[in-house]
């Protein structure tokens, strides 16, 4: 029995190593790509292993034309995103975690229903919208349609943040003379905050690494992703190592962060369902 | 002022009031867009109904292949992603010491985007790559083999394939987690009561009670794998078209509003089959979760 049970586990963990490893060394081999000296890229036989590294590569890649410039643009197009969703979507969030009405299935259904819609559906029309409105090429624009795709998600992620804060306690502050408002700015907010910070990062996520809209809604104010796809043709390809690495570090970053509420996000999004 | 005051403060106006914001921007980014896309693809521009956008785009010559590989990299995909993420999410659930740094690991390509893990898949399919060195050091190869050219297209499909399953197996493998979560201990404790073993538990109890999770899972990811795009354009430029990225070029290239977007109500139309298809054909319990 006991020999039994000692295989078991090291058969577990065998498995579990192998899948580490699966998800782990592609993310190891881009990083030592990136710091990789650009003449032993384009050698051969190529080493495994870089016998010498060099932050050479990456800073070719940041001096790269409108690779700053495009870094700078992503990010306020993410801090734009944010404030948008969060602003919009936190007290939907809040509606449906604390009231019961007329019309809540059917909006949820709703919600749910916008993941069927493809980024092309949206984005090419949006190319004749926004000329019309005067936010083509813009990072407004680009932001507006980032915030349209995170929007379900910060519904969904902000309900199950609002549930998990007790109704006692908002009720409390209530009997006690808060308005409704004074009880959710005092009591509801600083507990739904950590939530609503990894709500946040989950909408810089999306943004960040939104690229077919980005791209097609933009001329000259690219956001990374699409200055990278863009130029995809014409770089060499220590840039495009150099170019991927970069564009995931933000996202494994933030994943750190966010990893105590990944299955009440992303499984939350479906369980209600 | 007065009357508004009122209706703000009354309780029932108030969740109303807190969905109209996200009601009325959804109708902007969401159902405006829509309307459009079906002016631009079956009007001209001078308002005529028309089909000749979608003749052009069928006849087109890159139109087979784009739908042909499209469908491929699901129907592969699709079934690959979620045994792979059911294996794991399994492997999880058996709470062993360390499954939430595992848990975690296997989560990381949810940050990642499909341009970044196209990259991160180049760097080892491209011909100055680590899979050429790594057949150079074991001696199966003397000159570097070029995986994503014209000549080689299976390879090149192949890439994708592995790019893809590298990177978007983790939303089908949180989905089934947080679903197995659910599933309450009594019903397994009942089973094993019963004298059912550990493989009979898990197909007559656990799979039964996730299945509710697998449909939202397989859902998503078929979605998905309809829209696919910047991994394809990554490793594979326009040697491997899929129809996201016939989008990206008649628009981009050509400046087709029209074509670019009949191929975003194809993709929507094949979105809404499959979503159909599964919600009929995959009937679910909802009593079975709660």
């Amino acid at each position: 029995m006991s020999s039994r049970y000692l295989w078991s586990k090291v058969l577990l963990y065998t498995i579990v190593i192998v899948i580490s490893l699966w998800v782990l060394i592609p993310l190891v081999l881009i990083g030592l790509a990136s710091f990789t000296p650009r003449h032993a890229i384009y050698q051969w036989p190529k080493p495994l292993l870089p016998n010498r590294f060099s932050a050479e590569t990456m800073k070719f890649f940041l001096n790269a034309y409108g690779v700053l410039s495009s870094t700078l643009n992503s990010i306020w197009v993410a801090m734009l995103t944010i404030g948008f969703t969060l602003a919009i979507g936190a007290p939907a969030g809040y509606a449906i975690a604390r009231f019961i009405f007329r019309g809540r299935e059917a909006f949820r259904l709703g919600i749910l229903a916008t993941k069927m819609f493809p980024i092309p559906l949206l984005a090419i029309p949006l190319i004749v919208m926004f000329i019309k409105w005067g936010v083509y090429d813009s990072l407004l624009g680009v932001a507006f349609i980032h915030t349209a795709m995170a929007l379900p998600f910060a519904v969904l992620i902000t309900t199950s943040i609002f549930v998990s804060v007790p109704k006692d306690l908002e009720e409390s502050a209530m009997t006690l003379g808060c308005s409704r408002m004074g009880a959710f700015l005092r009591v509801v907010l600083p507990l739904a905050l950590p939530g609503l910070a990894a709500a946040a990062m989950f909408t810089f996520v999306i943004s960040w690494n939104e690229v077919f809209a980005a791209t097609v809604l933009t001329l000259h104010n690219r956001t990374l992703p699409a200055q990278i796809l863009t130029s995809l043709e014409v770089s060499p390809v220590y840039f495009k190592f150099a170019g991927g690495f970069f564009m995931t570090i933000p996202a494994i970053i933030f994943m750190f962060f966010m990893r105590r509420y990944l299955l009440q996000m992303w499984g939350g999004m479906t369980a209600e369902r | 002022m007065g009357f508004l005051r009122r209706l703000l403060r009354t309780d029932t106006l108030l969740p109303y009031w807190l969905l109209l914001p996200t009601v009325v921007y959804l109708i902007i980014f969401f159902v405006l867009p829509l309307f459009q896309a079906f002016s631009l693809s079956f009007k001209t521009d001078d308002g005529q109904l028309t089909l000749k956008y979608f003749e052009r785009m069928v006849y087109d010559v890159g139109f087979m292949d784009a739908l042909k590989n499209t469908f491929l990299l699901a129907i592969i995909l699709v079934p690959l992603q979620l045994i792979t993420a059911l294996v794991i999410a399994l492997l999880i659930n058996t709470n062993f010491r360390g499954s939430r740094l595992f848990l975690y690991i296997c989560a990381i390509p949810l940050g990642i985007s499909d341009l970044a893990s196209g990259l991160v898949w180049f760097s080892i399919f491209s011909e100055h790559g680590y899979l050429n060195s790594l057949l150079y050091k074991l001696g199966i190869l003397s000159q570097p083999f070029h995986f994503l050219s014209y000549v080689h297209l299976p390879w090149t499909f192949g890439a994708i394939l592995a790019a893809e399953h590298w990177r978007a197996t983790a939303i089908v493998l949180v989905v089934l987690v947080a679903g197995l979560q659910m599933i309450s201990k009594d019903y397994l404790e009942a089973a094993e009561v019963m004298g059912a073993n550990k493989l009979q538990r898990l197909w007559y109890v656990v799979l039964p009670l996730l299945k509710p999770s697998l449909q939202a899972a397989l859902i998503i990811r078929t979605i998905f794998a309809f829209e696919v795009f910047a991994v394809v354009i990554a490793l594979a430029g326009n040697l491997v078209p899929v129809l996201a990225s016939q989008s990206y070029w008649w628009y981009a290239l050509y400046r087709n509003l029209h074509i670019a977007a009949a191929y975003g109500v194809l993709l929507m139309t094949l979105s809404v089959l499959v979503t159909w298809g599964y919600l009929r054909f995959l009937r679910t319990r909802e009593e079975a979760l709660r």
